[in-house]
């Protein structure tokens, strides 16, 4: 009798555990839908050719508000100059910590400072980049821009990267070293391999991270109304151009804004679907390592 | 280190020797590095301790120290391994973990071209002097040797030894299968390609060579650019076997290489390990009393980080010289 009635609670709780959890899982869908619809309802009507095509105009002048041409070519060349920087210097810098000194002097430490470093404002990221880029050039430019979302990578990436390759059995670093293998080939060859396909997951996420960021370029790249490539005078981005257009007057220049967000949204829904995708293919390889 | 067998016994013998001279072997570098005088210290391999640096001294059975380790084991070795030619020897090999010493006074000799078992229960030591032997030992932080494990009379621990030289002739098999999470052919080859032959000709070569070696070509032959992680558990570790003999090593080192099989899969290993004796020197540990008694020709027998016993499988199994071995491998304890 105690029993039946023992178990019918617990079926009860069972149930009621699930229900949450789907409740739940049920509203962060919702929201997501909420936002991505919104997103697209105001901003898909003033996403024309002239949006990829044309440079903000000022109102008054022909063809206004025009298009965030120089944003996205800005924001590209930013992610590409920060992911040079930040890409190999969080990579090495994970292998150090995964491969060569676990519990070091120098590693204890780097590892802490990573963590810290993830979770500090990125608005203080800009004053760095401030300080210590801008004012030494003395002007705003494109390099200060990429190096302060270089910054926001590096610790992501080192520590996603030492994670993957702790992953990785240590039955392959002994069957390499025991082939004769030295160290830095067994890295190279067999443990960076072994991990690639979450080593890639790790960095895109931290380009998708900075691809979005505007605080650390308000500081450093400033923004541009013009067409540049060269990192070295103040550069354009989308993220500030939005910024900007969202501070307008004119409800022109808001859609405008619309539309470069759900530009800006696509971009890193398909920066993160690719690498989904990637890491899936390369990780069917290695699955049951 | 690859000259002639010059006291060849018998025909089949002759034959692998003419094999071996056959097989074109991989550039060799020596194994002991020019030493600059005077050795600075601390700029060794963290197991090589202080010693002078070394000549070469014969593995003869005199050295085998007398020492009594406290369990009684014997100390003379036994005629019929004396007989033998010696590829391996650990003269008053101690390890260290930190402060616990884990491996007391080591005294054992290899004979070339046979089988020789390690035994004993679980904590023995029995892993750790098979890793001792190709230093892989030297990974782990805190590890200390004493004494020598000699190659062809070469310390191995002795400053100036090359590493990297010395692993590529002590070939490993581990206790679980781990190929590299790359293709088959991939796998076979990567000793030679980290030796950097890019030989295609010559690579393919030396893969279908291992693989038939290692009795799994006709297996694999048709999928050679599939991922080796596709292979059955047997397969895999037939596949790390013939890894291994690729790189052209004179010794396999084997750990418990069959665990993590199922009995099918032993036998086969088991075979292989037939075929392999007279080509390779075969050194395995094993927790399975019956695959000592198969494989191989002298089983040592350790117990608590000390050889206990140590001679012909035969005679060890039939007719041991002490108690605590016999309690052992007639399964009444360990």
């Amino acid at each position: 009798m105690q029993y039946a009635l023992y178990n019918r609670m617990t079926r009860a709780n069972s149930r009621m555990m699930y229900g949450v959890c789907v409740a739940f899982t049920a509203a962060i869908l919702l929201l997501l839908i909420l936002v991505t619809g919104y997103l697209i309802s105001i901003g898909i009507g003033s996403i024309t050719l002239d949006f990829f095509r044309k440079l903000p105009i000022p109102n008054g002048m022909e063809g206004y508000p025009g298009g965030l041409k120089n944003g996205l070519v800005g924001t590209g060349i930013l992610i590409a100059l920060a992911s040079a920087i930040g890409i190999p210097v969080g990579m090495l810098a994970g292998i150090y910590l995964s491969e060569y000194s676990a519990n070091s002097l120098l590693a204890t430490p780097t590892r802490f400072i990573c963590d810290v470093l993830s979770g500090v404002p990125s608005i203080v990221v800009g004053i760095l980049g401030y300080e210590l880029v801008v004012r030494p050039i003395g002007h705003h430019n494109g390099y200060a821009g990429a190096a302060a979302l270089a910054f926001i990578m590096v610790p992501i990436i080192a520590r996603t990267t030492e994670e993957m390759l702790r992953l990785v059995p240590n039955s392959y670093r002994e069957a390499s070293i025991a082939l004769g293998a030295t160290k830095a080939r067994t890295i190279m060859k067999v443990v960076v391999p072994a991990a690639t396909g979450s080593i890639i997951t790790g960095v895109m996420l931290a380009v998708a991270r900075v691809a979005g960021e505007t605080a650390p370029l308000l500081f450093t790249a400033l923004g541009s109304r013009l067409l540049t490539t060269n990192p070295a005078e103040p550069f354009p981005s989308l993220t500030r151009e939005i910024f900007e257009l969202a501070r307008g007057p004119e409800p022109a220049q808001h859609r405008l804004a619309w539309a470069g967000i759900l530009v800006l949204i696509a971009l890193i829904f398909v920066l993160n679907l690719t690498v989904r995708f990637f890491s899936q293919s390369v990780r069917g390889r290695v699955a049951h390592a | 280190m690859r000259e002639p067998i010059m006291d060849v016994e018998d025909e089949a013998e002759v034959e692998v020797t003419r094999e071996r001279e056959q097989r074109p072997a991989p550039p060799r570098r020596p194994l002991v590095r020019e030493i600059p005088a005077p050795p600075k210290p601390g700029n060794g391999e963290p197991g090589a301790a202080a010693e002078p640096p070394v000549t070469p001294e014969p593995t003869a059975p005199e050295m085998h120290a007398s020492r009594a380790a406290s369990l009684g084991a014997t100390t003379e070795v036994h005629p019929e391994l004396a007989a033998e030619r010696h590829v391996l020897a650990a003269d008053e090999f101690c390890l260290f973990y930190g402060k616990n010493k884990a491996l007391h006074e080591i005294n054992m000799q290899i004979a070339e071209g046979k089988v020789t078992a390690l035994v004993g229960p679980s904590g023995c030591g029995k892993s750790t002097l098979l890793r001792s032997i190709n230093r892989l030992n030297d990974l782990i932080d805190n590890v200390r040797t004493e004494g020598k494990i000699t190659y062809h009379g070469q310390n191995v621990y002795a400053r100036g030894i090359d590493v990297i030289e010395l692993r590529k002739r002590l070939g490993m098999v581990f206790q679980k299968q781990n190929p590299f999470p790359m293709s088959i052919f991939e796998n076979v080859v990567y000793a030679r390609r980290i030796a950097g032959e890019r030989n295609r000709h010559l690579l393919h070569e030396v893969c279908e060579r291992s693989l038939r070696s290692a009795a799994l070509w006709d297996e694999v032959r048709d999928r050679l650019q599939s991922s080796a992680l596709g292979l059955s558990g047997g397969q895999q570790q037939r596949l790390c076997i013939a890894r291994a003999i690729a790189a052209e090593p004179d010794v396999l080192l084997m750990d418990e290489p069959c665990s993590a099989l199922d009995p099918i899969a032993t036998s086969k290993i088991e075979d292989l390990i037939h075929e392999l004796r007279r080509k390779y020197t075969v050194v395995i540990v094993t927790h399975n009393m019956q695959q000592a008694a198969r494989v191989s020709d002298f089983t040592a027998f350790m117990y608590l980080g000390r050889l206990v016993e140590y001679g012909p499988t035969a005679s060890i199994f039939q007719n041991p010289r002490l108690k605590q071995t016999e309690d052992y491998v007639t399964g009444r304890f360990g």
